[in-house]
């Protein structure tokens, strides 16, 4: 039973940064209808800013605490400029464009990323400090969950809630709504369609870099790639969840986590992304549009 | 002179749909813009809204040139547009979709007082105020598309083809409140029909457009009995 619980956990843990990374991934599809391949590079590029900055700041003898914030909120504001910024170079310009030239055009972008953090830092893995605090439960939890496990559990909890109601009731969040809905007819009540797809790119960084910072320091290593393999499981994760869909994404990621930490405990860590594929085939051949996805009908 | 469209083009892509259009709209009337299908009704109203920006001529609301302007500074400026097929937002509340026509306003004790009001105009939308839009009937989404337009406190209110796919008694209805509005708001109406006969019985005037051009125009009593408008859109 422990070991069931333990895997369990270390499911969830994985759940939640595939669920910080899928959000960016569905709210930019729901907005724009692009699946923004450049994503998983933001989340890395979080990870490599975090890097840099806490080390920095280490050198200088900042306090461990004011090393943590600053970190965080340096990997934040970093990331959402490139996110932001990716969007204004790469997709804005193509707007009106057939559907495929942004995609090709994200794909762009994510090589691009990969190999300028590649040249400008280096291909090898880099060790990552562990920005999490160290704390030792008491037993009988000790052996089945780490102060890491519970930090980004409890991290991801409240990002979602804060999202949640950022994008329910606030008058940004239903402007985000609208605009998803029908752009047109959210540039005839007077919402800046350009700004919130912006908000949006913003809101997605913020999110992945979070994730970023969170497994780096769970892991304890980096390098320039970790960003493409992240960003195809979150992808799977949105897709599975129904894409466009927010508490898809948060359910697509839950079932994708958990599937893979099953497999590798209970079969083995070989066929850990056979099961979560083959997952994601199935559902897709039973549901198209993903878990809580919509298949589009258009009333007349 | 509220409005004034002087030698319009607009055009999409390569295709022109407004040719040298010439218009205007006095405040405090209700005027008509009638026309077949594929006449440019629609784009007229998409230009005066930035949608459709126009390629050259000038587009003047209360004095200012307007037709460069984005669409949400042009709806700051007091133009709102119910668009044609009513555009609902589906997956938000009615009372949702009443808050987004109230985008660019500030002033929340103001908003809900107006909300109260459209509530009062049609009550069946406060009966499903929390409901998602997509829910409602197609006269209840029409209800709600007006209404939505009314929140921004519009000093000039676009139409386009309220009365499409309705049952007459709903148009009948519709067409009252427009009435209403333009009465007790003075708020000025610029109408796009087909259904010329309807049109013409609320209107002050109308404009009778034909493959982008201005062919007629003139008090809306004139052109009712025009031996021409009755013979093209009335079918008579």
């Amino acid at each position: 039973m422990d070991y069931f619980i333990e895997l369990f956990l270390s499911g969830l843990t994985r759940s939640s940064i595939y669920a910080l990374i899928a959000l960016g991934y569905t709210m930019v599809y729901g907005i724009i209808g692009l699946i923004n391949f450049a994503h998983g590079e933001i989340y890395m590029i979080g990870a490599f800013t975090a890097l840099i900055v806490s080390t920095v700041l280490a050198i200088y003898g900042f306090p461990f605490f004011a090393i943590v914030a600053l970190t965080v909120l340096a990997a934040i504001i970093w990331s959402s400029a490139y996110g932001y910024t990716v969007e204004k170079i790469a997709y804005k310009p193509l707007r009106n464009a057939p559907r495929l030239s942004p995609l090709i055009s994200a794909i762009g972008m994510s090589i691009f990323l990969q190999n300028y953090v590649l040249l400008a830092q280096t291909s090898d893995f880099l060790p990552f400090p562990a920005l999490i605090p160290e704390f030792q439960f008491m037993e009988p939890y000790a052996h089945i969950i780490g102060s890491s496990d519970l930090v980004i559990l409890l991290t991801t909890i409240t990002v979602m809630v804060l999202l949640t109601l950022l994008i329910k009731y606030t008058k940004t969040g239903q402007a985000m709504r609208a605009t998803s809905q029908d752009k047109k007819m959210a540039m005839l009540v007077g919402i800046n369609v350009d700004k919130i797809i912006g908000i949006t790119f913003i809101i997605g960084s913020a999110l992945a870099a979070i994730g970023g910072v969170l497994i780096a320091s769970h892991i304890g290593q980096i390098n320039f790639y970790i960003g493409f393999i992240a960003g195809i499981k979150a992808f799977t994760a949105a897709v599975l969840g129904g894409i466009g869909s927010i508490p898809g994404a948060f359910l697509g990621s839950l079932i994708l986590g958990l599937t893979e930490s099953f497999a590798t405990g209970y079969v083995s860590s070989d066929y850990e992304d056979v099961f979560a594929f083959s997952l994601l085939v199935l559902i897709l051949i039973f549901r198209p549009a993903g878990l809580l996805g919509k298949s589009s009908i258009e009333k007349v | 002179m509220l409005l004034e469209l002087l030698a319009v083009n607009t055009f999409y892509g390569n295709i022109q749909v407004l040719y040298d259009l010439n218009l205007t709209v006095k405040r405090g009337e209700i005027i008509t813009l009638i026309g077949s299908n594929g006449a440019g009704k629609s784009t007229s109203l998409m230009s005066i809204s930035g949608i459709v920006p126009a390629r050259s001529g000038k587009i003047l609301f209360d004095g200012k040139e307007i037709q460069n302007m984005a669409p949400e500074k042009i709806v700051s400026l007091g133009i709102s547009q119910v668009p044609e097929g009513r555009h609902i937002f589906p997956d938000l509340t009615i009372q949702e979709n009443l808050n987004m026509g109230a985008f660019l306003r500030k002033d929340k004790q103001a908003i809900q007082k107006d909300m109260e009001y459209m509530y009062s105009l049609f009550p069946i939308l406060k009966e499903r105020a929390d409901l998602p839009g997509g829910n409602l009937s197609g006269g209840e989404q029409q209800m709600l598309a007006i209404c939505r337009a009314l929140m921004a406190r519009p000093k000039l209110l676009l139409l386009d083809e309220p009365s499409m796919g309705l049952a007459p008694i709903i148009v009948k209805k519709i067409f009252e409140i427009v009435k209403k509005i333009n009465k007790d708001h003075n708020t000025t109406i610029f109408l796009v029909e087909q259904n010329a006969n309807l049109a013409l019985k609320i209107a002050h005037r109308g404009y009778v457009l034909e493959n982008g051009r201005i062919a007629l125009q003139g008090s809306a009593k004139n052109l009712l009995v025009d031996e021409n408008v009755r013979k093209a859109y009335m079918g008579v």
